[in-house]
């Protein structure tokens, strides 16, 4: 029996299953290999079934979804969580960090009493036991590709903890950091994009969280060595993956 | 009057479309009595985030709306912002900016033809079975779906949030040998392009005739794309800025997406509208092939969105040759400014339509308030209008045909519900 592979969406733009329908032939190629349960946007819709791989996107954010991943959780084997909004609340967690959540919901909305949503954004691990993260905003296709071929294996697979800087060196980016006086996140971020943004000439912005030593403190005084006022840096870090930033930086300053 | 009934059925869907919803339809005596679509995607407060954040940063803030058009979000964003920053955007930015589109509309488009809304007209489920009935069509719609790709990586890095759009231009200008390379590919496909219009216009496509108004963008220059001033096949002609006195959205209990009306009636944004507001911009070729295969526009039948969208795709991937034939690197692809306090609206052609932002920034470049429509939101009183006409007659059908009927209808609107659903719930009463 082919293994049984389920994707499920939790609150996000929808980037990452997109980053697996994207794939083409690829994706093609895999859909022979499982048994495709679950993935309402490609078109198999069976929420209740039991699966051995079960993907989630999205981050928690109302009642009803802290319900719906325990759920999925008891019938899964696997679990993964794909990109910043399952693996950090994504950009909606900026909700956490201020009193708004009711406030927000007011002020868009002109009978809030009608929106049922959570104060705050979680990542999948807050609330369920995750197997496996995979980074990014959206993830990177081919390394959820990889992924998936290392579980289907019976293998285990690991995102490098390394950072953006030395993807940079290995395409040979000329350092915007250092060369343009860009601010870059690439020295704290976990590698993964092949350096997207130095290799169009910006400075990296996180998407891909926090690598695993990140120092956050030291890259701090060099943006604030750029001229770069201290609201400006803050705002930086509180971005994509706010959450898990700010958890690096307890854990290693 | 007969027994009433209640009848709740857990849709595969909204499968085939993104994000959250319900149908709730409610029969009286062989008519319909209440029809309410619900959307409970749980809200994200973009515009809310948005506030406080320097205006350079918005770009990538607005991608994450939406995984299926982050570049519409960027392009409408850009706008605005650079109307209250008074930067007038270069011929060479222009251009980019609609190769850009083009490859946003050649990947959205394709993606919703053969993954979404195709297996509907083949009796297939899903995308996987028709593959085993129509194997070339499905491998020929993802090779273009993902030469759309290729077109966005070419000057964002990536398809999904690229990263090379930028207030004032794009961060770089891709080298010439990359242009070239990408140019022959878009050439070579020129034909596939060709065919997949054939093959959609050839579609069973359901007679339907309703009574709407279509909203597009209109330029005089071309098919509006990523420009233009907001017109309808009724008289409308307004500039972005005037788009809240005419258009006005509401919250209504069973959604968490706002319907937008237009002088209170609901209307329609995106492909078909488009095509009814801008046939005179098509070209000559384009448009006989349409009045062979019968459509004449403008188009009264909603589902000839399939067939719009097919148009769009050829005419995107032609656009996007002609864009590339004289490319040449520039060496400002970006122009830059200081920071200036005001109000500025941005609005260009998403895939699934006219997509509004407004801005007011502070005095150091700062977002004070934000403010964005699209366009599910604008879509939506249509969608249930259109499924109130369609489902009239159906009164006495069973469920799986209802259900089928009515998934097939919402989604030939290809509502992204995450901006705006995956679970359709259907529920009757009769
Ligand atoms: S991580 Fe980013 S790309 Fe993925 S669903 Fe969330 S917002 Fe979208
Ligand atoms: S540009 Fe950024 S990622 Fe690249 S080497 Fe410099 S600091 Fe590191
Ligand atoms: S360079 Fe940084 S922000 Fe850019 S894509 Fe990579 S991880 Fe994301």
């Amino acid at each position: 029996m082919k293994p049984r592979l389920g994707v499920y969406k939790f609150t996000s733009c929808d980037g990452c299953q997109l980053a697996l329908l994207n794939q083409g032939e690829g994706l093609l190629a895999l859909l022979e290999r499982v048994e495709l349960t679950h993935f309402p946007e490609a078109g198999p819709n069976a929420p209740e079934a039991a699966v051995d791989i079960a993907l989630i996107e999205g981050s928690l954010s109302t009642p009803e979804e802290a319900e719906r991943i325990r759920a999925i959780r008891a019938r899964s084997g696997q679990l993964v969580a794909l990109g910043a909004c399952a693996t950090a609340g994504g950009i909606q967690a900026l909700r956490n960090a201020t009193e708004a959540g009711s406030a927000w919901r007011a002020a868009l909305y002109p009978q809030p009493e009608f929106i049922a949503t959570a104060e705050r954004s979680l990542p999948v691990s807050a609330l369920v036991h995750v197997d496996l993260e995979l980074f990014g905003c959206p993830i990177d296709a081919a390394q959820l590709l990889a992924a998936l071929n290392a579980l289907l294996a019976g293998g285990r697979y690991r995102p490098s903890g390394d950072s953006v800087c030395g993807e940079c060196k290995r395409a040979g980016h000329g350092c915007v950091l250092v060369g343009r006086a860009e601010p870059c996140l690439g020295p704290v971020t976990r590698a993964g994009c092949g350096a997207l943004c130095p290799g169009q000439g910006r400075g990296c912005y996180g998407c891909f969280g926090p690598s695993a030593q990140a120092n956050l403190a030291s890259l701090k005084t060099v943006f604030a060595n750029l001229g770069l006022p201290p609201d400006a840096i803050e705002r930086r870090f509180a971005f994509i993956t706010a959450e898990a930033f700010r958890a690096a930086g307890e854990k290693h300053g | 009057m007969a027994e009433a009934k209640t009848v709740s059925l857990e849709l595969p869907l909204l499968a085939r479309v993104e994000g959250e919803g319900a149908l709730e339809i409610a029969y009286a005596q062989g008519r319909i009595a209440g029809l309410k679509l619900r959307i409970f995607e749980p809200p994200r407060y973009f515009e809310k985030l948005l506030e406080g954040r320097h205006y350079s940063e918005v770009p990538d803030i607005v991608a994450r709306i939406c995984g299926l058009c982050p570049a519409a979000y960027q392009m409408s964003a850009v706008q605005a912002l650079e109307a209250i920053l008074g930067l007038a955007p270069t011929p060479w930015i222009s251009a980019m900016r609609r190769l850009f589109y083009c490859g946003e509309w050649i990947e959205s488009h394709c993606a919703h033809l053969h993954l979404l809304a195709a297996p509907d007209f083949f009796g297939c489920g899903s995308v996987v079975e028709l593959a085993a009935k129509e194997a070339a069509a499905v491998r020929r719609g993802l090779k273009l779906q993902n030469l759309g790709n290729r077109i966005l990586k070419f000057l964002g890095g990536r398809s999904i949030h690229p990263v090379g759009a930028r207030v004032g231009g794009f961060w770089r200008a891709p080298g010439a040998a990359e242009a070239q390379a990408l140019l022959a590919e878009l050439q070579a496909a020129l034909p596939e392009a060709e065919a997949l219009l054939d093959w959609v216009l050839a579609w069973p496509l359901p007679e339907s005739d309703q009574v709407f108004e279509s909203v597009a963008l209109r330029d005089p220059a071309g098919y509006a794309i990523e420009t233009g001033r907001i017109a309808s096949d009724r008289g409308l002609d307004i500039g972005a800025g005037e788009f809240e006195r005419h258009f006005s959205e509401h919250q209504v209990p069973h959604s968490t997406a706002f319907h937008c009306l237009h002088d209170g009636r609901p209307y329609l944004v995106g492909p078909l509208a488009r095509l009814n507001v801008n046939s005179d911009r098509l070209p000559l070729d384009i448009r006989q092939r349409l009045h062979q295969a019968g459509i004449a526009l403008p188009s009264r039948n909603p589902f000839h969105s399939a067939a719009a969208r097919a148009v769009e795709v050829l005419y995107a991937l032609r656009e996007a040759v002609r864009l590339l034939s004289d490319y040449a690197p520039n060496d400002t692809p970006y122009l830059e400014a200081g920071a200036r306090a005001g109000c500025g609206c941005g609005v260009t052609e998403a895939p699934r339509g006219i997509l509004w932002h407004r801005y007011e920034l502070d005095e150091h470049g700062l977002v004070r308030q934000a403010r964005i429509v699209p366009p599910t939101a604008q879509n939506q009183a249509r969608i249930e209008a259109d499924l109130a006409a369609t489902l009239a007659a159906l009164a006495e059908a069973p469920e799986p045909e209802l259900r089928r009927r009515a998934e097939t209808v919402i989604r030939n609107y290809d509502p992204c519900i995450s901006c705006a659903t995956h679970f359709l719930t259907l529920k009757v009463e009769r």
